[in-house]
């Protein structure tokens, strides 16, 4: 604890968020406090959206709209970009209007970002959307620039995958982390960046491109999900 | 919520009546995780399955334990559960922090599960702020225990052999005289919380934590493995250095960050 001209204050700790706050049961003054936030999320979106509560995620695909029977999506390979840099090494290097169409979409609000219902968004948005292959339709790709927030990673995965026949399904999860983050025995600085790093499963049999994430580097959040 | 690992041709759930499941509580310093890893470290235990549960922050790796190039590849998560059976013991690893809102369902479901597959108690590992002790608890020992009444019933005595402490109570309102004493763990995350349910489901489950600072936490986390083993005895105890025995896993190289740059000297 440091003490700042007579204050004291107490230090973050590593196990995370405050247990008391955590344990305590939610008085109906807190109720109704978080009951105004929400209010006031729906009033700055300009017209009530009753079918978004703050923290739940929709997946929308375009099939759904035309009142199709919700039948598993069949899927050979899925190929899914996290964050910006992988969402945009896509844009740059697979996608393209001729041999991809946009399948579906995710709708999402968190304290960080939203992404909406549109599939015609600019490389700047925050946006989470689906395409699949014209030649092969169970060619799955998903460009996810978005933050998926902590509460909502384990609900993108049900969703998404719930969608999905899962048998014969081969991953594939593209993302980047800093640098600086990365633990070695001799310093990041000299280290030649960027390079790439795999983990897999051990039921992944084919070659795999570059190295194995060596001990004791962790990958977390909707990446690891 | 817990997945069995595919183990070939033996698809069967393991069995874990009778076990005692040792698990840690993600708390300050993260003291009893460090522990468990010892434990699982030093006993070279078989990882037997996992919990698939949205409580817990996702992350992934490698084998924390690897001790060489053929076993370093196995993926890890963030709730693994490993076994002994021939000390009938199966010990679950937390590897994330909770999300905002999950300690109580996550306790629910453990409890459940820890019914379901017949353990006979539960050893929880934990700490507490060192800064939130009262006077008298700043002399003595930092450790200290707490017991569930039905696992009292079986092994108080053997607490009093050893010449444990137990977790004090304190005041509800500091300052005030005549109210309740109640249990407060600072820092301790679930551990008040699980502790109170298993009272009420009449589980057997045993407190073990450790008054400590957020720092480097690897001593306190050998001293709180060494008070376990003082009960549980789960590797001999020997006279000669305190630390060795236990086997220091590969994954806690460079906890505190990376070789610094040629360049600076």
């Amino acid at each position: 604890m440091a003490t700042f001209f007579g204050e004291v204050v107490v230090a973050p700790s590593r196990a995370g968020l405050d247990e008391e706050e955590e344990a305590r049961e939610e008085t109906p003054e807190d109720q109704e406090i978080r009951r105004e936030i929400e209010k006031k999320r729906y009033r700055r979106r300009g017209r009530v959206r009753l079918e978004i509560r703050a923290r739940e995620i929709d997946v929308l695909w375009t099939w759904q709209a035309g009142g199709c029977a919700e039948e598993p999506l069949v899927c050979s390979r899925f190929i899914v970009a996290i964050g910006r840099n992988a969402a945009a090494f896509l844009s740059s290097f697979i996608l393209d209007s001729v041999c991809w169409e946009v399948v579906g979409v995710v709708k999402l609000w968190n304290e960080w970002c939203r992404t909406s219902s549109t599939t015609n968004v600019l490389p700047t948005d925050s946006f989470c959307l689906f395409y699949r292959l014209i030649s092969d339709p169970t060619v799955l790709l998903c460009q996810c620039s978005c933050y998926v927030a902590e509460d909502q990673q384990f609900q993108w995965l049900e969703k998404v995958f719930g969608s999905m026949q899962k048998k014969g399904l081969q991953v594939t999860i593209l993302s980047t982390c800093p640098v600086a983050d990365y633990k070695t025995q001799e310093s990041t600085l000299t280290l030649v960046s960027p390079f790439l790093k795999a983990l897999k499963t051990k039921e992944f049999q084919e070659e795999v491109c570059c190295p194995l994430l060596e001990q004791p580097n962790i990958v977390r959040d909707l990446p690891a999900a | 919520m817990f997945i069995p690992c595919d183990r070939g041709g033996d698809s069967a759930a393991p069995d874990f009546k009778g076990f005692t499941l040792l698990m840690p509580a993600v708390s300050v310093g993260n003291v009893g995780q460090l522990a468990i890893d010892l434990v699982i470290s030093t006993l070279d235990m078989t990882k037997v399955g996992y919990f698939y549960t949205d409580c817990l922050v996702p992350m992934v790796g490698n084998n924390p334990y690897a001790t060489a190039e053929e076993n370093s590849t196995e993926l890890s998560i963030n709730a693994e559960v490993y076994s002994l059976p021939s000390k009938k013991l199966v010990v679950l690893q937390i590897r994330s922090p909770f999300i905002k809102n999950k300690y109580r369902p996550f306790c629910e479901t453990l409890l459940s599960w820890v019914k379901s597959s017949k353990c006979a108690r539960v050893v929880l590992l934990s700490s507490s702020h060192a800064y939130q002790r009262d006077d008298e608890q700043l002399l003595g020992t930092p450790l200290r225990y707490l017991l569930t009444p039905d696992l009292e019933k079986a092994v108080g005595g053997r607490m009093k052999e050893l010449n444990w402490k137990e977790m004090e109570k304190v005041a509800a309102y500091p300052g005030i005289s005549d109210t309740d004493k109640v249990l407060h763990i600072p820092g301790g995350g679930i551990t008040k919380l699980l502790f109170t349910e298993s009272c009420s489901e009449g589980i057997q489950m045993a407190v073990l934590l450790k008054f400590c600072s957020e720092g480097d936490n690897i001593p306190d986390a050998f001293v709180l493995v060494n008070y376990l083993n003082e009960w549980l005895q789960l590797i001999k105890n020997e006279v000669s250095t305190v630390q060795s025995k236990w086997k220091i896993p590969s994954s806690w190289r460079l906890l505190f960050g990376n070789g610094l740059p040629p360049a600076l000297f």
